[in-house]
């Protein structure tokens, strides 16, 4: 479904993606996981089309994305809930997942979508007319992520969506993850929660310094010495 | 005379309480947890003892000395120092020159030019930042980035440390590192007062934990009662 | 890297500067009547955008205030410019400033971002109205006449206020002073709680850029002989204090003395040659500089330096 080949990319002159490989199958959940500074955010940034990476390409469904701009990527059916749980403070909640239906073929069915936002998340609707700015912490990451649902992407990526949760609500979100995917969506995942990522993902890819460096299915990965080393704290 | 003392402390946003009549103490050497689900209000309560807010009714006594609603920089040359939950570093100014904000504004007493460089040099060492010091800050990853608050706040010489989910975002090999700088701080005879998701970090390095939910105080105690209290399983931990 | 070069290298500005200020101060020696009006003139701008850069750049609260200022030093010179010597006029000038700006700045610099812009822009028009009406209502007049004072004085005195600033600025800049209203721009409220007394800060140093704005108003007074509130307090001289700022670059003194300086005299050549075209043609410089040098001139120059310099160490 999405596969991304041989990119690299840079900062200025500093090189931050080296030859970076990829695939994610459709309906499978795949995992990212590397340390502070590995590359993770950059690699979604090209997904994205934040970043413009200097070789490689991106492949979407059978067509080049890369090089493509933002909205036109997010047109394609990829979304993203960013890191922290960034929504926009000064709307309300409803107005926020609104935001989200923005591409012209989410925007037609926006109020079935919310319905279906409103069930996964029914704190939402308690705070329809809440200002975003006066959430909690863990209800700003559920309208992040009812947000991104509601553009109807074919591909979520998830950003630390694990970050600055109380254990409760971390397990509340990986549960929410696996049943976006039970809904048809596929899920890419970044992820500090080395353990979490790979329970719940079906593959994952290991960044270090900006290159791959393993990937395999999660149970092996797990196995591994040097995961256990290096990630598990073991 | 605890370190620290709060009586009934309490903070409404709105006719929302965020903080309800909280009663807490901190000792001289201790390490102790503040726990609590999303939106429970424990970094509301680090505003009002560092006096980014001030309480509508209670003290806090540091000291023995109240210390209600005093202005942050009063507080910080009083000796609490902070690290915040967004990081906060000065992006465009290199990680000495974050570190040597501290030591020329952290203290009441005055400091010449040469010794604050040498002192803010001795900082960053301490959190492991010199191969990066004469970066911006900006440039920092994010676990770096909260390595140089929590430099920033020891160089303005505090005798307790509030320090804001420091571990959030970090893989579990990072969190050990962290813990391990948190029990280091603690050996240079800094009071540390945390708020942390990260139940590994908390269970492995606090005396004591205090549990707040939707702004009240629901539970205190050592790790191994906080973590088998059927209340904090309940709103905070899950099963 | 030889340790020879460095030293001249950072030798580079502050000799620049010190020979700059040599031909300035022998200037009233060799310069002809129209040259020494023009300087002065040039001079005047450039402790408006310099003085104003002195706390807007760091902090980054942008203060449309020089306005009021200088039309305080204006109306302090043309009240008792006929009783007092004029150095004590201008010192007066910039001491009302001062006070003024420590009142206002004690009121509004707890506001960010564009209110605090929109209240410095409302004082100006405040002052011009209150004092339009104190005139009309107690004296029962509307203008004023300054009393005239030879050009060699007035450029010498505006040389000296332009001497103080830079040496106001340089100090500020090299403390733990300057150190601490960046912290303010970068971040306020961990400035705060770090120890920095914020409030304190910027009143203070909103005030002490307030002294050298209130003080060229007092000395150009003496060249304009009527004043009349609309003429002193015209908010023009806030834009051009920020648009010759901003034009020249903020991050170091040299840019808005870069700035105003280029803009001043282009300003006298345009308006002699094109008068009707001037403000167009201004219109068209700033527009390129804001879309393609958005450090302003001086961040070009750095980064033409840092070539060269760049270029040098590859041939070593």
């Amino acid at each position: 479904m999405l596969e991304v080949q041989a990119l690299n990319t840079f900062y200025g002159k500093l090189q931050v993606l080296w030859d970076v490989s990829l695939q994610v199958q459709e309906g499978e959940i795949v995992a990212i996981v590397g340390s502070n500074g590995a590359g993770k955010t950059t690699l979604l940034n090209s997904i994205l089309g934040l970043v413009r990476p200097a070789s490689g390409h991106v492949t979407f469904l059978g067509q080049r994305i890369d090089g493509l701009p933002s909205h036109a990527i997010a047109e394609q059916g990829i979304s993203i809930v960013p890191e922290g749980g960034r929504v926009f403070p000064d709307m309300n909640v409803r107005e926020n997942l609104e935001m989200g239906a923005y591409p012209a073929h989410a925007w037609e069915r926006r109020r079935e979508t919310l319905e279906y936002v409103y069930q996964l998340f029914p704190r939402l609707r308690e705070r329809e007319r809440q200002l975003a700015r006066t959430l909690s912490g863990g209800e700003r990451q559920m309208l992040a992520i009812g947000r991104a649902l509601m553009s109807r992407p074919r591909l979520c990526l998830f950003d630390e969506p694990s970050y600055g949760l109380a254990p409760v609500l971390v397990k509340e979100t990986f549960e929410i993850i696996q049943k976006i995917r039970e809904q048809g969506v596929t899920v890419l995942l970044v992820e500090q929660n080395v353990r979490r990522a790979l329970e719940i993902a079906d593959r994952a890819y290991v960044l270090e310094n900006g290159h791959i460096c393993m990937e395999g299915a999660c149970a092996e990965l797990l196995e591994s010495d040097h995961i256990r080393r290096a990630y598990l704290g073991m | 005379m605890p370190l620290l003392e709060g009586k009934g402390v309490t903070k409404y946003f709105g006719g929302l309480a965020a903080v309800l009549n909280v009663d807490f103490h901190i000792e001289q050497g201790e390490v102790v947890g503040l726990i609590g689900p999303n939106g429970a209000g424990k970094t509301t309560l680090f505003n009002l003892i560092s006096g980014a807010l001030t309480p509508q009714s209670g003290t806090i006594r540091f000291r023995g000395e109240n210390i209600t609603g005093l202005k942050p920089h009063v507080i910080c040359r009083k000796g609490i120092a902070r690290t915040f939950q967004l990081v906060r570093v000065f992006p465009n100014m290199s990680v000495l020159e974050n570190v040597l904000m501290g030591v020329l504004f952290g203290k009441s007493d005055g400091h010449g030019m040469g010794q604050a460089l040498e002192e803010a040099e001795k900082w960053v060492d301490f959190v492991g930042l010199s191969p990066v010091k004469g970066l911006p800050a900006r440039s920092l990853t994010l676990a770096n980035q909260k390595r140089l608050e929590v430099a920033r706040a020891l160089a303005t010489g505090p005798k307790l440390l509030l320090l804001d989910e420091l571990m959030a975002g970090l893989n579990p090999t990072e969190v050990a590192q962290t813990m391990e700088l948190v029990n280091r701080i603690r050996e240079q005879g800094i009071t540390v007062f945390m708020v942390e998701h990260v139940m590994k970090a908390i269970m492995g390095i606090c005396n004591r934990i205090i549990v707040l939910h939707h702004g009240e105080k629901i539970a205190e105690g050592t790790p191994q009662e906080i973590a088998t209290s059927r209340t904090v399983i309940e709103v905070y931990l899950g099963e | 890297m030889k340790p020879g070069n460095v030293n001249l290298r950072k030798l580079w500005g502050p000799g620049l500067t010190f020979v700059v200020l040599a031909l300035l101060a022998a200037f009233p020696l060799y310069a002809s009547a129209y040259g020494l009006i023009l300087v002065t003139d040039i001079l005047m701008f450039v402790i408006l955008a310099l003085s104003w850069a002195l706390f807007s750049a760091p902090t980054g609260y942008v203060s449309l205030a020089p306005a009021a200022f200088f039309g305080v030093g204006i109306y302090t010179s043309a009240i008792l410019g006929k009783q007092l010597p004029l150095p004590l006029v201008v010192f007066l000038g910039g001491l009302i400033s001062f006070c003024l700006a420590l009142l206002v700045g004690a009121l509004t610099l707890r506001l960010r971002g564009i209110y605090f812009a929109m209240f410095t822009f409302g004082l100006v028009e405040l002052i011009k109205h209150f004092w339009l009406w104190y005139e009309i209502r107690f004296t029962g007049t509307r203008g004023r006449f300054v009393v005239v004072v030879d050009q060699k004085t007035i450029y010498i005195i505006m040389f000296v206020t332009f001497v103080l600033l830079l040496g106001t600025t340089y100090l500020i800049r090299r403390s733990r002073w300057g150190l601490a209203l960046r912290s303010v721009g970068e971040c306020e409220e961990a400035a705060a709680h770090i120890g920095v007394n914020v409030n304190i800060l910027k009143t203070i140093t909103f005030a002490i850029s307030a002294i050298f704005m209130g003080a060229a108003g007092s000395v150009i007074a003496t060249r304009w002989t009527y004043v009349d509130p609309y003429i002193a307090f015209n908010p023009l001289y806030s834009f051009m204090a920020v648009l010759m700022a901003i034009f020249g670059g903020i991050s170091n003194p040299y840019g808005p003395i870069l700035g105003a300086v280029i803009f001043a005299y282009l300003e006298e050549i345009l308006l002699t040659r094109f008068p009707y075209y001037y403000m167009l043609i201004f219109g068209v410089v700033l527009i390129i500089t804001v879309l393609y040098l958005p450090e302003g001139l001086i961040g070009l120059v750095m980064k033409l330096r840092k070539r060269m310099a760049g270029g040098q160490d590859a041939l070593a």
